[in-house]
């Protein structure tokens, strides 16, 4: 009786988990169906099958300078936050020092701060020291928000290293540099590798930083928001999204599958979180 | 004598190898969040800031009736946002945790995936949802489940509930789920063997030991959805802005910028403020069990 009574919940909680993913899915399936829509208006009932808007995309200019931008801030942002994210998660596994919980605290921070308090905080110095708003100035936001994720997916990595590979190494006359080339970095390299796709999404996307921080060179979320205002450009936005949906979903299916490699290779098993939490 | 100096040696490299990071965290963050407190005691003047330290905006923001409502809206709007959030997350990690068996990090991946589709767009295309002519009106007009279209979905609190409650689903599934699968299986059946029901169970033994992820999945939510300014202002309306988009105008269009500053830190003590309350409150439900 009870037996019956738990599979009925296990029923009833599984129809609520499709259900619930299909609210997380409905505006993300709706982006291609009006990418793809011959018509004006973004509603309902569609028109017919389209390919125009992706050629109007093509055809913009202002558009590619954005996405030129949006590249270059993600590439230095991408290696920025990497670099300071092994350099800080290493720290973190390997050492023991003093303030290393409230400095680690600290610098991951930014993962819990409301985006637009990063944003004002880097604004407000750079308007009294006069200096001019760039793509320098985005990067310098979106690193410091970046850099806790890479640390999060890199700390899983470095924590399992095996300090005894790196003691044989240095045993057998490689120096610091040379262990650390040829022994510590090929090791986890699947996870540098996947740090850099996971922060170069973030910034990829990123917007409220980027929008109070760009001066005449935007990027492409702000961009975006510039031509949520016309509605005429909203097909072309659609399309915009799905070119933008496709590429997310492929960065983060390498990531993750480097990740899984790097847990892999130290024979260790992935966390199925991502080491994000 | 060596051994203290082999630890000092090994102090001092964790803290070279720390350092460049630290450093970018304390120039990049630290010295900006000292310089917006310092900047919220100053004054506007016209186009040049006078330096003389001054409660003035303070006085403001804690006055002036419009930052009050948008400041108490913000923290109404964040909080139920949070406890919808959270509440709709719950099963779902439950299910996963529990009853889940193959392909758990499919499902995981899954319910990440349209987080990292392009937020504005994604709160956009809720608009496309809930609008007038929208997807959902379109659709129960067409089942003829009623016979005007819905408006009290779109350009209110509800559809920036809605919107950001989709917006962090993941953060909020994600500590749960990271907490039910720490729960050791065999305290359950140990709870059952004493007699506990299974609704018992879950409210004496499931629940308290999964307090630490609900109390981490209502941070992670409420703290940065105070500070949203992109939702309330796409599907908001006028009932629906939030004191960020006040932030933001003061620092662009209204060029008063030590009163948004003064804003800024207002709305981050009061936002701290309730974390804290809520972090203690879920120490205490979560350590009964202990």
């Amino acid at each position: 009786m009870r037996g019956s009574g738990r599979r009925g919940a296990a029923k009833w909680l599984s129809v609520y988990a499709v259900t619930y993913m299909v609210f997380l899915y409905a505006p993300v399936i709706l982006l291609p169906l009006f990418a793809f829509n011959d018509a004006t208006v973004v509603a309902f009932p569609l028109s017919h099958f389209t390919t125009k808007w992706f050629v109007v995309l093509w055809q913009t200019e202002a558009l590619h300078g954005a996405v030129r931008n949006s590249l270059m801030v993600a590439l230095s942002t991408a290696v920025f936050s990497t670099v300071l994210g092994a350099s800080a998660a290493r720290a973190a596994a390997r050492y023991r020092f003093p303030g290393k919980a409230p400095v680690m605290g600290f610098i991951m921070l930014p993962l819990v701060l409301p985006e637009i308090i990063v944003a004002v905080a880097l604004l407000v110095p750079i308007m009294q020291m006069g200096l001019s708003l760039s793509l320098w100035t985005v990067i310098a936001g979106h690193v410091l928000i970046c850099t806790p994720f890479s640390i999060a997916i890199l700390s899983s990595a470095f924590q399992g290293f095996d300090t005894s590979l790196e003691e044989a190494s240095l045993d057998l006359g490689e120096t610091r540099l040379g262990t650390f080339r040829r022994v510590i970095l090929p090791l986890v390299m699947p996870g540098i590798v996947s740090s850099l796709l996971i922060c170069f999404t973030i910034s990829l996307d990123e917007f409220i930083i980027a929008f109070f921080l760009t001066g005449t060179d935007v990027t492409l979320p702000v961009y975006i928001w510039s031509q949520l205002r016309f509605p005429t450009k909203l097909p072309s936005i659609m399309a915009l999204g799905t070119i933008l949906l496709a590429l997310s979903v492929v960065l983060l299916v390498l990531a993750e599958w480097f990740r899984r490699r790097a847990a892999r290779r130290q024979g260790i098993e992935a966390s199925v979180t991502g080491g994000l939490v | 004598m060596r051994m203290r100096l082999g630890l000092d040696r090994e102090a001092r490299r964790g803290l070279l190898l720390l350092s460049p990071t630290a450093g970018y965290a304390l120039l990049m963050l630290a010295a900006p969040l000292v310089m917006v407190v310092t900047f919220s005691f100053w004054t506007q003047d016209y186009l040049d800031i006078d330096t003389t330290l001054t409660l003035n905006n303070y006085r403001e923001a804690w006055s002036e009736p419009i930052y009050r409502v948008l400041m108490f809206r913000s923290l109404r709007i964040s909080l139920i946002v949070t406890l919808a959030t959270v509440l709709l997350a719950f099963p779902v990690a439950y299910f996963l945790s529990f009853h889940v068996t193959q392909r758990k990090a499919l499902w995981l991946f899954l319910i990440t995936v349209p987080f990292w589709t392009s937020y504005l767009i994604r709160v956009f295309l809720w608009k496309v949802i809930l609008g007038f002519n929208g997807v959902l009106n379109t659709a129960l007009l067409e089942v003829g489940f009623i016979e005007k279209p819905l408006t009290f979905i779109l350009y209110n609190a509800n559809a920036v509930v809605l919107t950001l409650a989709h917006a962090w689903a993941p953060f909020a599934i994600l500590p749960i789920f990271v907490a039910l699968e720490k729960i050791d299986r065999s305290l359950l059946e140990a709870a059952e063997d004493l007699g506990d029901g299974p609704l018992r169970r879950f409210v004496r033994v499931t629940l308290p030991l999964a307090m630490p992820g609900v109390i981490a999945a209502t941070l992670i939510v409420l703290i940065p959805t105070v500070g949203d300014f992109i939702t309330p202002r796409l599907v908001g309306g006028t009932e629906g802005l939030m004191i960020a988009n006040m932030i933001q105008v003061q620092f662009g269009k209204a060029n008063n910028a030590p009163l948004g500053a003064a804003l800024a830190v207002s709305s981050m003590v009061i936002v701290a403020a309730v974390s804290l309350v809520i972090y203690l409150a879920g120490k205490k439900l979560g350590g009964k069990v202990e």
